[in-house]
């Protein structure tokens, strides 16, 4: 199995560990509940180091991202980031990914660990005519998410950067310990944070994680695994690649019709997509309750008017806002708030609706 | 806490006998295993049940999680607060978090529990 540079940490905090996709990585540590919550109340750290770093280089760079890319590229500056999806020639996803403008020849992309193959063969091959180099640095690089409330303060411990400084979705170069680091203000967790990007050997990324979970005591910060993550982004109705988002539902029907930008030009995906938006969509997804006991799950059968229309796409029992919760696709004319459907648990009808995201969303 | 008059499964269920009746939770390490529970599906009150079968849900955070009832019998009686507090399980999972009582029809199925000790080492192995 493959391990991060921090492997030998989860060992030493208590780590459960699991395989993520060939990875050898904590699924919690205290507890998922716990750790979720500490992450709503002031915080946690991830080792996210499983994710795929991408770099894009050379003088065209700028329009082969736009190329492959549904959102708007030329809106970044330097230092600014996006999230966009990698669509395929049917506008459905190959991934979401973030991007991060370097320079106006530099480009990172920032992609799920389990389509870090696939999508650098895509890449690669569909930026080829821009004459860019396409760099796969996974390897390279540890990256750990600090996440909460408290991540500002527990990370200006760490850094002489002017972290505090730093807006959401921008990122800075600077020094985390003596490491040179990427220090991005972003997350998956739908709370204020940071990950930071590093090259550094096994002993010194672990070392700095330890001091991390040491110094974040005070401050309520704890190690959070896997599964809080998994909970906390569905919780802020963050999608997640393979659950529900995937190579056969458009970026439209996934609802996120705010990174589809069709006038910026052409790009992998548009004629389609422009035809969807033109004619409608007739499924969407949606994000929902159980209105009787039970907890959604992942794979559940959905049925719609007593037929079976779909599966859920992602379910939980959210931890901080203590409700069943998932997400699912459903025909357009029942996606409206209160809309009522039935998810089938242990072949049981358990009663559904349709109500307003994100779930849970921080209040500052 | 005292365990001497409790025994358990492989599947860490355990039993507490009340003459020919049967109480059963899960223990301590299933709890823990779980983790925050959320939700239980209790057995039916009447039902009866054969060693080994699932006869309960419990739904944490995490996962839903199958118990099996380690010994056959009619279920007699069920923890009906766990509907409101199912968090008794991780809080009490020897007293208040106790989930049924069965009328135990084979006491030679008994013989298959280990006691606490044993128990302690089996978990060891795990």
């Amino acid at each position: 199995m493959k391990k991060t540079t921090i492997n030998s940490a989860h060992y030493h905090l208590g780590g459960k560990m699991i395989d993520f996709f060939g990875w050898d990585l904590p699924v919690q540590y205290s507890g998922l509940s716990e750790e979720h919550n500490a992450v709503r109340t002031n915080g946690g750290i991830f080792d996210v180091s499983h994710m795929g770093e991408i770099f894009i280089k050379g003088d065209s760079a700028l329009d082969a991202v736009q190329y492959i890319t549904s959102n708007n590229i030329s809106k970044l500056k330097p230092g600014k980031i996006l999230y966009t999806a990698l669509p395929n020639e049917k506008g459905c996803f190959i991934d979401d990914m973030l991007v991060y403008m370097i320079t106006d020849k530099e480009y990172l992309l920032v992609v799920n660990a389990a389509n870090l193959e696939k999508d650098f063969k895509w890449i690669s091959s569909k930026v080829e005519r821009f004459g860019v180099s396409t760099e796969n640095r996974s390897d390279e690089y540890t990256q750990i998410a600090i996440q909460g409330p408290n991540a500002e303060k527990l990370l200006t411990q760490f850094t002489n950067d002017k972290i505090t400084e730093l807006k959401y979705y921008y990122f800075l170069m600077g020094k985390v310990g003596n490491i040179d680091a990427i220090i991005s203000r972003t997350g998956y967790t739908g709370e204020d944070g940071f990950e930071i990007y590093f090259k550094s050997d096994e002993k010194t990324a672990s070392d700095l994680f330890i001091d991390l979970a040491e110094k974040g005591k005070d401050l309520g910060i704890i190690p959070a695994g896997l599964g809080a993550r998994d909970t906390l982004r569905l919780e802020s109705k963050m999608a997640l690649y393979g659950n529900d988002i995937d190579d056969s539902h458009t970026i439209l029907e996934a609802d996120l019709g705010w990174i589809l930008k069709l006038k910026k030009g052409d790009f992998i995906g548009r004629e389609p997509l422009l035809k969807q938006k033109e004619e409608g969509i007739s499924r969407k997804l949606v994000g929902f309750e159980l209105t009787e006991k039970g907890v959604p799950r992942h794979g559940y059968k959905v049925f719609v008017d007593g037929k079976h229309y779909s599966e859920v796409t992602s379910g939980t029992f959210a931890p901080f806002i203590r409700k069943p919760i998932g997400l699912v696709y459903l025909p357009l004319e029942h996606s409206e708030i209160g809309s009522k459907f039935h998810v089938e648990i242990r072949g049981k009808q358990v009663e559904a609706k349709v109500v307003e995201t994100p779930f849970y969303k921080r209040s500052s | 806490m005292d365990l001497k008059n409790y025994k358990f499964s492989k599947d860490h269920e355990w039993v507490k006998l009340e003459d020919d009746m049967a109480v059963i939770g899960v223990s301590d390490y299933a709890q823990k295993e779980m983790g925050d529970v959320v939700y239980i599906e209790l057995p039916e009150t009447g039902s009866s049940f054969s060693e080994g079968d699932t006869c309960s849900n419990i739904e944490s955070v995490k996962a839903v999680n199958d118990i099996f009832t380690p010994l056959s019998g009619e279920v007699v009686e069920v923890n009906t607060s766990l509907e409101d507090t199912p968090e008794n399980i991780n809080t009490d999972p020897y007293g208040s978090g106790w989930i049924f009582k069965i009328k135990i029809s084979d006491s030679a199925e008994l013989t298959d529990l280990l006691d606490a000790d044993q128990y302690e080492e089996y978990l060891k192995g795990i």
